[in-house]
């Protein structure tokens, strides 16, 4: 990394709020934060977009859907065609609601699958994968803020102590 | 701040003078201590039940189907009970992580992990009675629809059993990856907790590396809410769907269109009488009394009580549909299950399923621990009834007087059945010694809303936070130049002693400053403040490897240090240090 950053460690995520709304304030770039737990509204406060994990999920969800639907077309319409109890199987359409169930299941099984393994590749989590966070305590009871530092080293380490940090590492000169 | 503001009407979920250390320190003991001894009896016990079940199903597989007690008219009995009884449990886990989690309860979060490990363990139980019951495991693979060799030979998408096959195998895999997901920041706190290398690496292979940064939180709880949204139609479809095998059929007694939500509210009952078993044993053996409170098990209770009042409905509606119906048959099959050669079976489950939750509209009896432990055992007793109920006495009677039959099973149906058993509780142990039992990512979220701590600050009109005293700036060395550092620890003044040194701790092992707390090392009494620092220089930092050291180890050390001969031997550093690891 070219820039240098600061780590400020808090210790509660009501001071991690008001420091990260500090921050910001004064026109620092936080590079990251690292927490224990989900805190809400610390992406709004970072100023990090809306996730569209969802909206992946329903194009999954919809490709599953289209899965089944040319699965059951092609086996039970197409490939055999069979007359079972004086019902056959010459349209999908007229034969759909016995494949409603398996139609939903697969629909289910896509949208599921598929978002989760968007979200474990995104972050960068698979098997094997080394965890990045740079103290042990952030998944413990400690918050991490990583604070690109700008041209006054001093203003920003006065900056940090003053929002309640209760340690600050710099990079040793 | 006012987002942490909850009524405080409302109850504490989490007991006692509880911060966010506390949480990761109380979850996290059941993991990093050793077993007890009741632990390693329960364990045992359901491990010989287990090997008892699989000697049973062997035997089944080797010889045939034949060795159960089933006969041409009751062609279906204990598997499909059995069956049908443990995916109903199953449905309790997702239920409370997935809906529970769209009505916002917060009481979820200290039971959601362990309902969710019940429901994958029981529907392991589950899908092995289909699977032995093909007679031939081994083509199993056959109910996929796969190319194969015979042509255009497909399975059956007209079929409910094939949608069960859809629908179970949905059901745990999307449970399974649910409750993975949510596991991993608690890994991650485990594997960040750990001091021994193996446990270490273990946990930071399960965790995936879990970092924790805003956005991975973000995305976490993205998934979260739309994994639960998909999970929540997905449970109602999967007992649906179970109860399609027998209402699509034409058999008096199963030929009902009140089974689908008829089943889902009996598995949405026998599910939270089972998680109450487990989690009123658990919170005992693991301490967990603070997080699985009281509360906690009244809220369940309650549950057990409106679905098993609704179970009870829909018992009553039947019969009087079956008379309303007009259909001889149909009223013949009702009125023999109450009244014919199983009324037993029939009012048995009346008893344990419609009488027994009655008793919790009464508070003293719903806060008892004691009297909940024994309804959650009748009620899983009366919910196998159910289904023996169901099945059997629809069948033994059929259209033909001349084959009218009763069901008994053999030691190999019996045998089977309580070897799930064992299974399931072996599971169940193991996971409860190993895992993160408690989600504690989410309890920590809602500890300023909801814990004791914070209750009573709120109470007392103080605020939740105080800033804490001026911290300190510390000058370290930062990760990012990691490949700039060849030698992490250079060992200046006893650097003559190199070969000794790389002797000695390739046998004890080697400390990374940059990435594992050193110990504090003066804990061991014989180590002061300067033996503590040219134990450093050597590179020994951690108790664990102080605790290998043997003899040789000794010998060597003494060499090199050349203060105190023979003093850690005398003051038997190795074991001390054992002690302080565990």
């Amino acid at each position: 990394m070219a820039s240098t950053i600061f780590r400020a460690f808090y210790d509660d995520d009501d001071v991690l709020m008001h420091a990260v709304k500090k921050i910001r304030a004064e026109k620092y770039h936080i590079e990251e934060v690292y927490t224990p737990f989900p805190v809400h509204g610390l992406d709004k406060a970072m100023g990090l977009p809306h996730t569209k994990l969802a909206i992946t999920a329903f194009l999954y969800g919809c490709v599953g859907l289209g899965v089944a639907t040319v699965m059951m077309n092609f086996i039970m319409i197409e490939d055999w065609p069979q007359d079972i109890g004086g019902k056959p199987s010459f349209s999908y359409l007229e034969n759909m609601p016995a494949f409603v169930p398996v139609m939903f299941e697969m629909t289910v099984f896509f949208a599921a699958h598929l978002m989760v393994i968007t979200f474990y590749l995104r972050s960068k989590m698979w098997p094997f994968k080394e965890a990045e966070n740079p103290d042990t305590r952030t998944t413990d009871a400690h918050f991490l803020v990583e604070v690109e530092v700008g041209k006054d080293e001093e203003a920003l380490k006065e900056l940090l102590l003053d929002t309640g940090a209760v340690e600050v590492h710099v990079p040793k000169k | 701040m006012a987002s942490h503001y909850e009524a405080p009407i409302r109850k504490p979920l989490v007991l006692g003078d509880k911060g966010y250390h506390d949480v990761s320190v109380d979850i996290s003991r059941p993991v990093e201590g050793k077993a007890n001894k009741h632990w390693w009896i329960v364990f045992s016990i359901a491990l010989v039940a287990f090997l008892w079940g699989l000697g049973c199903i062997i035997y089944t597989v080797s010889t045939g189907i034949g060795v159960w007690g089933l006969n041409k008219t009751v062609n279906w009995a204990w598997d499909i009970t059995n069956f049908v009884w443990w995916v109903g449990i199953g449905h309790a886990g997702t239920l409370i992580s997935a809906v529970l989690l769209l009505f916002r309860q917060k009481w979820r979060m200290a039971i959601n992990r362990s309902a969710e490990a019940m429901t994958i363990f029981s529907v392991v139980q589950a899908g092995l009675f289909p699977i032995i019951h093909m007679g031939r495991p081994w083509l199993a693979y056959w109910v996929l629809p796969i190319p194969n060799q015979y042509g255009s030979l497909w399975v059956n998408f007209n079929s409910p059993l094939l949608w069960d096959v859809f629908a179970i195998s949905t059901y745990l895999s999307v449970s399974l990856v649910f409750w993975w997901t949510g596991l991993l920041p608690d890994f991650a706190m485990i594997r960040d907790r750990a001091v021994k290398p193996f446990q270490k690496k273990i946990y930071s292979l399960l965790s995936f590396g879990w970092t924790g940064r805003a956005k991975d939180w973000q995305r976490f709880e993205e998934v979260s809410l739309v994994l639960a949204g998909l999970a929540t139609p997905l449970v109602l479809s999967v007992h649906t769907i179970v109860s399609f095998d027998f209402a699509t059929s034409v058999i008096p007694g199963w030929h009902t269109t009140i089974f689908p939500p008829y089943f889902v509210a009996g598995a949405i009952f026998s599910g939270f009488a089972m998680v109450n078993t487990l989690l009123i044993i658990m919170r005992k053996v693991c301490n967990l009394e603070a997080y699985i409170t009281l509360q906690h098990i009244e809220l369940m209770n309650i549950v057990i009580m409106i679905t098993g009042s609704i179970v009870g409905c829909a018992y009553i509606t039947e019969l009087f549909i079956a008379w309303y119906s007009g259909v001889e048959y149909e009223q013949y099959a009702f009125l023999n299950r109450a009244t014919g050669p199983y009324w037993w079976a029939y009012w048995s489950m009346m008893t344990c399923n419609v009488f027994s939750p009655q008793f919790m509209w009464f508070k003293k009896l719903r806060t008892s621990i004691m009297f909940s432990f024994f309804i959650s055992i009748v009620v899983n007793i009366g919910m196998w009834f159910e289904r023996f109920v169901i099945i059997v006495t629809s069948l033994h009677r059929d259209y033909l007087p001349s084959s009218w039959t009763m069901f008994s099973p053999t030691f190999v149906d019996i045998g089977i059945f309580i070897g799930t058993i064992g299974f399931f509780f072996v599971l169940f142990l193991l996971y409860s010694r190993t895992f993160p039992v408690i989600a504690q990512a989410e309890v920590k979220s809602i500890l300023k809303a909801s814990g004791e701590r914070y209750k009573l600050l709120r109470d007392a009109g103080k605020p939740l936070y105080t800033m804490p005293a001026r911290g300190k700036i510390i000058e370290v060395d930062m990760g990012e130049t990691a490949e700039t550092e060849v030698l992490p620890n250079p060992v200046p003044e006893i650097a003559t002693a190199g070969v000794s040194i790389g002797k000695l701790l390739s046998s004890i092992g080697s400390f990374d400053v940059s990435t594992q707390i050193p110990d504090k090392l003066q804990k061991v009494k014989g180590i002061g403040p300067l033996m503590e620092k040219t134990l450093n220089d050597i590179g020994i930092f951690s108790f664990l490897q102080v605790s290998k050291m043997t003899t040789t180890e000794y010998d060597l050390l003494d060499s090199i240090t050349g203060s105190f001969p023979g003093r850690a031997q005398r003051d038997d550093w190795a074991g001390q240090a054992k002690k302080m690891i565990n």
